[in-house]
């Protein structure tokens, strides 16, 4: 069974996020990017289906920083090929990054036909598109979203795919092969791999590159700010030493009658 | 031209959703500034019957067919493909929910339109559309102009539900359109497995998020619950580790609660979880970041490490018991 995954680089938001002096996008004079938490299992959902049923996992991902960080992780934990996209403008759109991924799919050497194609639900920066459905849409293959798990039957080409509702419901549904999917979660908690062996495969192993393709049209979005949120309504704040604030709280439910 | 504004109802288990409401009262507002009609859009097998609480709508548009028994994004394109080239929307608003989610991300691309997502709120400004929409988890505001006709995903709690509800009887425009059978085919929906603890039936909710930082530390926070009487529920992250048992998730994909009490400890608060938990009688939030998202819907917040307030809570509260 042959899939493919893309990943993404989303900004850290446990860090400070500031506009840049545009006021329209992020300065990333300061960002630091890490995998979009989706793509990560994304990626441990296909190195559980390789377990299970066999085959190969590329994974594609467009070049920016960290990037190389990510892909060697990622051959560390056992995905056999990784492909970087390079050459393309920066500050891409979700939209911008699935037209030019969906076309670089096909004129890379041995990436597709792949019996599936997987990639994060969402990302925190889809401003203008997911872009599991804009891949699927592009390779006109059948999509399904939220996934958080599924069984793959590959004589019958097919998957009975789960995904997620709300209040804890799922939906069970038959998906012809091959298909994009965009993962909520994946059946386990993405696995951990010691830095040693990243260091070792980043010495041992490559990553393949291949030429961004020329930017299309796509439909547009126009930011015209982008600022912090101003709070709707803001928390009275308690300060103090954490027994001091300790009281406060529990003075706080007392009141309410819950202590 | 109509260019008039569009609300994709949404059903769930045969109901229209609560947030279906809320985008006809924002719709309403959009479609009163822009001077044109806001019309529902019900998909379906059978929802003719559906069709009398959208009264908010000036004219609902109704099609029926069994492929549109779920929301199937393939059959649900197709459709929607054919009536916007007959009647030429402005934009067209979709709730950004589980049950909607895989109609937003296709129909974009089905559609050739511009999509704009994760939007909070939306105005006309000089005859035009003016998204806000939250990026980030929440920690950025972004203000949009989209070209037009667009899509919009609109985040829940816009507006008031009750505002989206009205006696007036729509007028019902029935389109006959049958889509192909989906290739994805909906079997059924698994339930789920009913946890020890209710946690939307809980007065209190110690809530804990990434911040939790490893499995043995949510110890902790089930001893600050067993002093206040309640329970221990828990952010994406947290039941995504498996720290935590799914029945005790809150947010957008878990349960929606109103404790007397939400205590969120180590919780971001980005728009998913907050959709969960907003409503909740009293929120005090302890977060290290002084930027959290969760002190804006919060009551009280302490800017400080949980690990420190939370021991100093268990100890207080025992002491206040004994007195």
């Amino acid at each position: 069974m042959n899939i493919l995954v893309l990943l993404r680089m989303v900004p850290d938001v446990v860090e400070e996020l500031e506009v840049a002096p545009d006021g329209k996008s992020l300065n990333d004079e300061f960002l630091r990017l890490i995998i979009n938490e989706s793509d990560n299992h994304a990626l441990e959902q296909a190195l559980l289906l390789k377990e299970r049923y066999g085959g190969a996992v590329t994974v594609i991902a467009m070049d920016q920083p960290e990037i190389d960080d990510v892909l060697f992780t990622a051959l560390a934990k056992g995905i056999d090929r990784a492909v970087k996209i390079t050459g393309a403008e920066k500050g891409l759109t979700t939209r911008q990054v699935a037209s030019l991924v969906s076309r670089a799919m096909p004129t890379t050497p041995n990436v597709l036909p792949a019996d599936l194609v997987i990639t994060g639900c969402q990302a925190i920066d889809d401003l203008d598109g997911q872009v599991a459905p804009l891949l699927a849409y592009d390779l006109k293959l059948p999509y399904l979203g939220l996934v958080t798990g599924m069984e793959v039957d590959l004589s019958a080409r097919k998957a009975t795919v789960v995904r997620e509702y709300a209040g804890g419901v799922r939906g069970e549904f038959d998906v012809p092969l091959p298909a994009v999917l965009g993962i909520q979660v994946a059946e386990r908690p993405p696995r951990y791999v010691p830095v040693a062996k990243v260091r070792a495969v980043a010495k041992s192993q490559q990553i393949e590159t291949a030429a961004a393709g020329a930017l299309t049209q796509v439909p547009a979005v126009d930011v015209v700010e982008m600022k912090k949120p101003e709070a709707a309504g803001r928390a009275e704040m308690i300060e103090g030493s954490p027994e001091e604030v300790a009281a406060k709280i529990c003075g706080i439910l007392a009141e309410r009658g819950l202590l | 031209m109509a260019r008039n504004i569009w609300v994709l109802a949404e059903q769930w288990k045969g109901q229209i959703s609560e947030p279906t409401y809320e985008l006809l009262a924002l719709g309403r507002e959009v479609a009163d500034a822009m001077g044109v009609s806001l019309e529902a859009v019900v998909l379906g097998d059978q929802v003719k019957g559906l069709a009398g609480s959208l009264g908010v709508a000036d004219t609902v548009i109704t099609v029926e067919h069994p492929a549109l028994a779920h929301a199937s994004s393939e059959a649900y394109g197709e459709v929607l493909a054919q009536l916007a080239k007959q009647k030429e929307p402005h934009a067209i608003l979709i709730p950004l929910t589980n049950a909607s989610w895989d109609v937003i991300g296709l129909l974009p691309a089905q559609l050739h339109m511009p999509f704009v997502n994760f939007c909070g709120d939306l105005k006309v400004v000089d005859g035009k559309l003016q998204a806000k929409c939250l990026l980030y988890g929440g920690k950025m505001e972004v203000t949009v102009t989209p070209e037009t006709p667009a899509i919009l995903s609109i985040l829940p709690g816009t507006r008031p539900v009750d505002q989206g509800r009205a006696d007036k009887i729509p007028t019902v425009e029935e389109v006959a359109i049958a889509p192909a059978e989906p290739h994805v085919k909906f079997k059924k929906y698994i339930e789920p497995e009913a946890g020890e603890v209710d946690i939307t039936q809980m007065d209190v909710l110690v809530s804990i998020g990434r911040g939790i930082q490893t499995p043995d530390n949510v110890e902790l926070a089930e001893q600050l619950a067993e002093q206040f009487g309640g329970a221990v529920s828990g952010s994406r992250p947290v039941i995504d580790q498996g720290w935590l048992p799914l029945s005790r998730q809150v947010g957008k994909s878990g349960m929606k609660v109103k404790p007397k009490l939400y205590l969120a400890l180590g919780i971001s608060g980005a728009p998913e979880h907050q959709e969960g938990m907003k409503s909740s009688d009293c929120i005090i939030a302890v977060n290290m970041d002084p930027q959290a998202p969760i002190f804006s819907v919060a009551h009280y917040g302490v800017v400080g490490d949980l690990f420190e307030v939370v021991p100093c809570l268990i100890e207080k509260a025992k002491a206040m018991k004994g007195s």
